[in-house]
């Protein structure tokens, strides 16, 4: 039996596999197929990886230029006409509170994170495991608070971090952030959770373990990709956010990279671009290899949580 | 029980009478049923600190901007008067209202459009293998990296009239002469709006759509290359439909992601130029906080909720419809 | 029409985990021929298949279809069907879709690519289910899917990897059945991928019994159970497997239903090899008597021995007590103490 439509290309039926001729044939053609589909994969991967990193490319360069090489329209933007200087860095460094934003963060981070998990890991687990009857709207209503976002809510919440007398105080993000984050997590969570198999934690019960026992010492393990997943993401929800950070925060040494970059290192008119693109890179860099060491393990988290949510 | 001379070498004797062991095991004390074990009083003790953390910095905030709609607060007079539907009115005849209303909308279709499609093409390139890999999936998970308001702060100088060196790659090519105003025209600042969104989300929205590419079971693709799909007809048939589900997650992260914020707004064109990409949040922004008007800009804000909420149920239903395995 | 099917000097090395999965495989199928892989798990028999389909290159080798090396054509060029243990079948699409989906490769008209698959659902009992999506059948009918999918593309070839294996016990046995018949009717070269010897005892026209990568056996069911080539061979099929003596340099080999009291032994006195046994338990499965014991008599140590006493056979054995059984000196097997191969044979009795 001959291809169907005859034609040069083989679209997928049947040949007559003793005709060798045709058999030499589709061989060749299904190499030079490959070979093509290889070079599209590359040129696309190139193209992407290009597209991505190029501000960052651009940003690290730029972070080591003479103020007169980089303000002339004609020079080249992506090498060095005048010799670097790591005068912007030190400058980054030393003589603006960046230290003490990145610190901010980073603590801010921490405990944002850690509240997330203790809040939002018991719930999970009751949402997905103790299946009571209000479990499913309750979840669901979880997951609609999702839907109130903090430029909705800026306004009123900062009139009540002004109740807390928090004001100006980076106690205020630890404070709020988790709104953000735990919605968003517990539905993870759940979906994560509901895939783990039971039996495990059956054998813990019926090995003398108490429920909160078993959730603690065999859940928890258990679900250590799905954690892996929120603590990635709600690191990055709240080193990302801004408008509560702006709305609630105007001194300085409170501030966050999210806001004290922007307001700091520009002054009315001036931008100290080479410092800012300092800053760029000096954050990116290590957040972005952590997620690389991690993004595996992100996958896992998310499908299950994703796909089952 | 014969011994079985394997192949492997491994052999098996008879059991011995085994008795109970050196020691026998201790029995377990009945343990008392405490609360540790009463599921009813687990659950709700679990889902205690949510509840009362939404009820509280979630729902009463939310309340309150209803409040504020209804009121004439403002920095100035923080004191709630009642005054009827009268911010609503100026809003709603507002020409700058209607323009962010518009932008909000067509900036979140536009951005997450290109983004879904970006997103499955590199999602598709991601999952296979090649070398350097790791360099390429570094690169694109990059621009997430970054707090938003840092990366639009770069963006800044890459759209700057003067220095913009996408201008000077472009005139280097000699595909253009004079430079391109990205911020300063209309609809090259929308671009421009949409362009920041697009390369800031697509990392998070290909990682989403590669986890649901590797939920594929292996047999499937199989099946279907011994069926007779080429790359085309697999993609068409197989991988995209079964993909569905978790595409629209992809998108529902990324639409709110993109419709309620104003950090690129704020950053790049401050809603310029004349309010020509204003969007609701970044408007709300500047009439409440900046303006000092709260009232105002609490009413403005409240329009995203029914908004995203009417689109996260038109999601999650085609998600539930589309629910295959 | 039925193609052979032909594997020479196959090789398969995956670098991942650097495992040799194929070590050199030479197998000829006869045109029509039901051939079963046997092997335990890991033994490389789904990689053999996946080679032959195209799935998978191999790192040496060549594969023949029909006379011809398809060593580097695609799956769907090979003219093979195949049907997957979890029968993968496209969870979105209906049972029809499922079943025409091969064919919108090669019939352009809708309506002749749905006769077909009706046809072929017909065939396969599953003529009333075309609406329903996969979620919604039960194993056995999914199985049936996949078979109907497989059908349609007129294969010269079938290849089935371990089809039965999500199957209830109950189920396996009837489905079993049909499968040979099915096949038998199509009269297309099938390849049967399994671990389990009773499904390729009963299914193959001829058995491939791996280990490691490497064939150990090929031959009809009788002779690869009546005539192992090597240790391996004899314990994993049968079952129970067969008695293995160790007498040093060599062991000795008999199956347990030719291992019986000696007074149901028919009297061919002369070739009888007879032995004392202590009697240790006795179990009752399906009518037959599984009699375990030990003896010294046929070794330098103790050896522990099954006896399968037919249910037609009403001699009394006596649970904890000694007596002589016997067993025919042509159904003796003997193997080599190093290799496991099989050897001449040689004078037992003492």
């Amino acid at each position: 039996m001959v291809a169907q439509n005859g034609a040069e290309r083989f679209t997928g039926g049947r040949i007559d596999v003793t005709d060798k001729e045709e058999v030499d044939r589709i061989r060749r053609q299904r190499r030079r197929r490959a070979t093509w589909g290889r070079i599209a994969l590359y040129t696309i991967a190139i193209i992407a990886a290009l597209m991505a990193a190029g501000p960052f490319i651009w940003s690290a360069i730029t972070s080591f230029k003479v103020d007169p090489d980089l303000y002339t329209k004609a020079n080249n933007p992506f090498i060095y006409n005048l010799p670097p200087t790591l005068e912007h860095w030190r400058f980054l460094l030393n003589d603006t509170q960046f230290l003490t934003f990145a610190w901010n963060t980073l603590w801010v981070g921490f405990f944002v994170v850690s509240i997330t998990l203790f809040v939002g890991l018991p719930a999970a687990y009751a949402l997905a495991r103790l299946d009571m009857k209000w479990s499913g709207p309750l979840g669901i209503a979880i997951f609609f608070v999702y839907l109130i976002p903090p430029t909705l809510l800026f306004i009123p919440m900062t009139r009540v971090v002004g109740n807390f007398s928090l004001l100006n105080n980076t106690w205020s993000l630890v404070l709020i952030y988790p709104t953000i984050t735990i919605p968003v997590s517990v539905w993870l969570l759940t979906g994560f959770l509901k895939g783990i198999p039971k039996d495990v934690e059956e054998q813990a019960l019926v090995d003398g373990y108490s429920r909160l026992s078993a959730f603690v010492r065999v859940v928890i393990p258990l679900a250590f990709p799905g954690i892996v997943a929120v603590i990635v993401f709600a690191f990055t929800l709240t080193a990302h956010e801004f408008i509560y950070a702006l709305a609630f925060i105007s001194s300085t040494p409170e501030k966050t990279i999210s806001i004290g970059v922007p307001t700091e290192l520009i002054r009315g008119d001036v931008f100290f671009w080479q410092s800012l693109q300092a800053a760029v890179v000096f954050v990116a860099l290590p957040i972005a290899l952590v997620f690389n060491l991690l993004l595996g393990r992100f996958i896992a988290g998310f499908t299950m949580g994703a796909v089952k949510g | 029980m014969t011994p079985v001379h394997r192949a492997d070498g491994v052999g098996t004797a008879a059991p011995e009478k085994v008795t109970r062991g050196p020691e026998p095991t201790p029995r377990p004390q009945l343990p008392k049923r405490t609360f540790a074990d009463n599921e009813g009083v687990l659950a709700k003790l679990f889902l205690l600190p949510t509840v009362l953390g939404i009820i509280g910095l979630v729902a009463f905030p939310f309340i309150l901007a209803i409040v504020f709609s209804f009121s004439d607060v403002t920095t100035g007079n923080p004191s709630l008067d009642f005054v009827g539907f009268r911010q609503w009115s100026t809003i709603l005849g507002s020409r700058v209202f209607w323009t962010a209303f518009r932008n909000t909308i067509t900036f979140t279709v536009i951005s997450m459009a290109l983004i879904i499609v970006i997103a499955h093409i590199l999602a598709n390139v991601l999952v296979r293998d090649f070398k350097g890999k790791w360099l390429v999936r570094f690169c694109v998970l990059l621009p997430w990296t970054t707090p938003v308001a840092l990366a639009a702060v770069s963006w800044l100088w890459l759209l700057n009239s003067i220095f913009s060196p996408i201008d000077w790659v472009l005139r280097w090519f000699g595909l253009i002469e004079a430079n391109m105003y990205y911020l300063g025209r209309p609809v090259l600042a929308m671009g421009s709006i949409i362009a920041v969104h697009v390369w800031r989300i697509v990392p998070v929205a290909t990682v989403i759509i590669m986890a649901g590419h590797m939920a594929i079971p292996g047999e499937i693709n199989d099946a279907a290359e011994i069926d007779g799909a080429g790359f085309w007809r697999k993609l068409r048939e197989i991988t995209i439909p079964l993909t569905i589900p978790i595409s629209a997650v992809a998108v529902l992260f990324g639409a709110i992601l993109t419709f309620a914020d104003m950090t690129v707004v704020f950053i790049l064109t401050r809603g310029g130029p004349t309010q020509a990409t204003q969007v609701l949040s970044s408007w709300a922004f500047f009439k409440g906080i900046e303006g000092g008007d709260l009232a105002q800009g609490a009413a403005v804000a409240l329009f995203l909720f029914p908004l995203l909420l009417a689109a996260a149920i038109a999601i999650l239903r085609a998600v539930r419809r589309s629910e295959v395995m | 029409m039925a193609h052979v099917v032909e594997v020479r000097g196959l090789k398969k090395h995956f670098e991942k985990g650097d495992v040799q999965a194929v070590d050199g495989v030479d197998i000829a199928t006869r045109e029509g021929e039901y051939l079963v892989l046997l092997g335990p798990s890991g033994c490389g028999k789904t990689t053999l298949l996946r080679m032959i389909a195209g799935l998978e290159e191999p790192t040496e080798g060549e594969i023949l279809i029909g006379g011809n090396v398809v060593n580097g054509l695609p799956p769907r060029a090979r003219g093979i069907a195949m049907v997957f243990q979890s029968y993968a079948l496209y969870p979105h699409k209906t049972v029809l879709d499922n079943i025409t989906f091969p064919l919108k490769a090669t019939m352009s008209d809708r309506d002749a690519r749905r006769e077909k698959a009706t046809w072929a659902a017909d065939l396969l009992g599953i003529g009333e289910l075309l609406g329903r999506k996969p979620r919604h059948l039960s194993g056995g009918e999914r199985q049936r899917v996949a078979l109907a999918r497989a059908l349609v593309r007129d294969p010269s070839v079938f290849l089935l990897d371990e089809p039965l294996s999500n199957l209830d016990a109950k189920l396996r046995t009837s489905a079993r059945d049909e499968l040979k018949g099915f096949q038998e009717r199509l009269g297309t070269t099938t390849i049967y991928v399994t671990h389990d010897q009773v499904e390729a005892m009963g299914l193959g026209d001829r058995i491939v019994v791996i280990l490691n990568g490497k064939v150990r056996q090929i031959g009809p069911p009788q002779e690869v159970y009546s005539n192992p080539a090597d240790t391996f061979v004899a314990t994993f099929i049968g079952s129970p497997p067969m008695n293995l003596i160790d007498r040093g340099d060599h062991l000795l080999g008999f199956r347990p239903e030719n291992f019986l009291p000696l007074e149901a032994m028919s009297s061919h006195g002369d070739n009888l090899l007879e032995v004392d046994v202590q009697v240790h338990r006795i179990e009752y499965l399906s009518g037959d008597r599984h009699v375990y014991a030990t003896t010294s008599g046929l070794g330098p140590d103790d050896a522990h021995i099954i006896a399968r006493i037919p249910a037609t056979v009403n001699v009394a054995v006596n649970e904890n007590g000694s007596q002589r059984f016997a067993v025919h000196e042509k159904d003796l097997r003997f193997f080599d103490g190093e290799t496991g191969v099989v050897t001449e044979p040689r004078q037992v009795r003492t």
